[in-house]
């Protein structure tokens, strides 16, 4: 068998997305350091008239005041919920079957029910009002919507994430703790949290990278022109409605040293989460 | 005790979570079956027309079949590209090997929006831009990886020594792969081709930002109708909504068959 021969068979995929990826990407880098009409070469005037502009520079901390809240309430929630069913709970297949159903269906057609469901005429409203509670606060085409949105999208994700992961860990470990005399919370502080941490981390970098570049449920669930307007909406403007790709670009890249930002953060979190305790991932039969 | 109360806080929420779910695909559908509705329980009288309606104003026939050339060919191109890929990464190691898995790792873990932007650029002064190629080539960046990673754990069950014993008998290298390799990875494949077909009929951003007046996928057809809210009735919108609904639903059953829900999102270190 001829060893380098087969090694060729990997060539075709590498080569599409060293041109179809790396090379857009690259070339939009370097592009989002040109001006189009003006001084040639290289320069940070994109850079500079983002954070100048006080319009653009706050869709940052519009982004991150609906990514970080919703992507640590995601992930406790998340977490909570597969640690409570890591040894299997009544209807799981249909359960987990069902969480399956917003990842796959999507932001927009989540975007669209929402709307209905949780709008000024529909169901959840009519229940409150039948309660009698007259005037109920807006749900819809606001940060609550996007929200909502962010939540219903990436619960089930970070969720079947999670109880995979935890569900991996070896049974043996939490039942010799028990045996041994610890209580459930000490269970979980001293044995089980250790070995979830890097899963956890996992999820938490994933949900806030996720969350961080939201834009269908900002545009139909939000108000995209003021509450909600985030960076990815001011990168979308900037590309297809002014037709400027350089300053689009620079916004792409702010976007994502933004999201890197964040993995950084939870990188660097991890590294003290995980010094109590087992460092080892741990993880066992699966 | 306080396990009990723990676990039916649980059990409430999920509940509660689920019903939530069903809320609001429920409203989407019967929102896209009434004649007229405000603010009641249940419309007061119902229709089918305006599922006529949407297929006439949004121009369904066209846009479904946009949505399934793109769809199908991803598919094919994914697992065509992305099965040899595999293989190796899953038979070899090599030097270059942990670049290579990181190459195909970040399409997946960056965000289309941080990446699409750029990935629209180039295609557009490419004039690719606003085409169907365009989309179909944009949707095979993250879907190729996607394939990959689906087939990896499939190719590495099969025993390298059935390839062995397949050659020690003779066979060429095409047998091999023919007879032993491939009906082998069928179950690998399908899995593998049901993802990336829900995934590509499911995806957004890519296909927004590369796709033009007649390259619009179902999704992005969807998107745009939801947006311009006010210009047709909701119900019509609704029963788009409806059309794509069950278009996914349909894949997405098949895809069950043949994967468990939490294989469908990333493994976690189980390599």
């Amino acid at each position: 068998m001829k060893r380098r021969g087969v090694l060729l068979l990997i060539l075709p995929s590498v080569v599409y997305l060293l041109v179809m990826f790396v090379y857009p990407f690259a070339y939009g880098v370097l592009l989002s350091l040109h001006r189009p009409k003006g001084p040639a070469g290289m320069s940070l005037a994109n850079y500079i008239a983002f954070f100048a502009d006080p319009w653009q520079l706050r869709t940052i901390a519009v982004t991150a005041s609906i990514a970080v809240p919703n992507t640590i309430l995601t992930v406790l929630l998340a977490l909570s919920v597969a640690y409570a069913m890591r040894r299997g709970i009544w209807a799981e297949r249909t359960i987990t079957a069902l969480l399956v159903l917003p990842i796959a269906l999507g932001t927009v057609l989540i975007a669209e029910g929402i709307n209905g469901f949780y709008g000024p005429k529909g169901w959840l409203n009519q229940l409150v009002q039948a309660i009698g509670i007259p005037d109920p606060p807006r749900l819809t085409h606001n940060y609550t919507g996007v929200m909502i949105a962010l939540f219903v999208q990436h619960f089930p994700f970070c969720f079947l994430m999670l109880l995979g992961y935890i569900s991996g860990i070896d049974p043996a470990l939490e039942a010799s703790a028990r045996v041994l005399g610890a209580r459930p919370w000490v269970v979980f502080r001293r044995v089980m949290w250790p070995l979830i941490a890097p899963g956890a981390a996992i999820a938490l970098a994933l949900v806030f990278v996720m969350n961080f570049g939201v834009f269908p449920s900002a545009v139909l669930v939000g108000q995209p022109a003021g509450d909600t307007r985030t960076i990815a909406i001011a990168a979308y403007q900037q590309a297809f409605e002014h037709y400027d790709m350089s300053m689009a670009s620079a916004i792409a890249v702010i976007m994502g040293l933004c999201q890197l930002l964040g993995l950084a953060i939870v990188v660097g979190l991890r590294g003290r989460l995980t010094a109590t305790g087992v460092a080892t991932l741990g993880t066992g039969k699966r | 005790m306080r396990a009990r109360g723990w676990r039916l806080a649980v059990f409430v929420f999920i509940v509660g979570f689920t019903l939530n779910l069903v809320g609001i695909v429920t409203h989407v559908v019967v929102s896209s079956l009434a004649k007229r509705w405000f603010a009641t329980p249940l419309p007061g009288a119902f229709t089918t027309e305006w599922y006529t309606y949407a297929w006439r104003e949004f121009q369904l026939g066209d846009v479904l079949t946009v949505t399934a050339t793109v769809a199908a060919s991803v598919t094919a191109l994914a697992l065509l590209l992305g099965f040899p890929a595999a293989y190796v990464l899953a038979r070899r190691g090599f030097r270059a090997k942990n670049a290579v898995l990181l190459l195909y790792f970040l399409p997946l873990l960056i965000p289309q929006m941080t990446y699409g932007i750029p990935l629209a650029t180039s295609l557009y002064r490419y004039r690719i831009g606003g085409t169907i190629t365009g989309v179909i080539l944009a949707n095979l960046v993250p879907m190729l990886p996607l394939a990959v990673f689906v087939l990896l754990p499939f190719i590495e069950q099969i025993s390298e020594s059935l390839e062995w014993a397949a050659r020690v008998h003779g066979a060429g290298r095409w047998q091999v792969f023919r007879r032993v390799v491939l009906p082998l990875a069928l179950p690998g494949l399908l899995t593998a081709g049901l993802l990336v077909l829900v995934n590509t009929v499911a995806n957004f951003e890519l296909t927004f930002l590369l796709s033009g007046a007649g390259s619009q996928t179902l999704v992005v057809a969807l998107y745009y109708a939801v947006f311009a809210a006010g210009m047709r009735p909701i119900y019509s919108v609704d029963a788009m909504a409806v059309i794509y609904m069950a278009i996914v639903l349909v894949i997405l059953a098949a895809a069950l068959r043949f994967v468990r829900p939490t294989q469908m999102v990333f493994r976690l270190g189980g390599k």
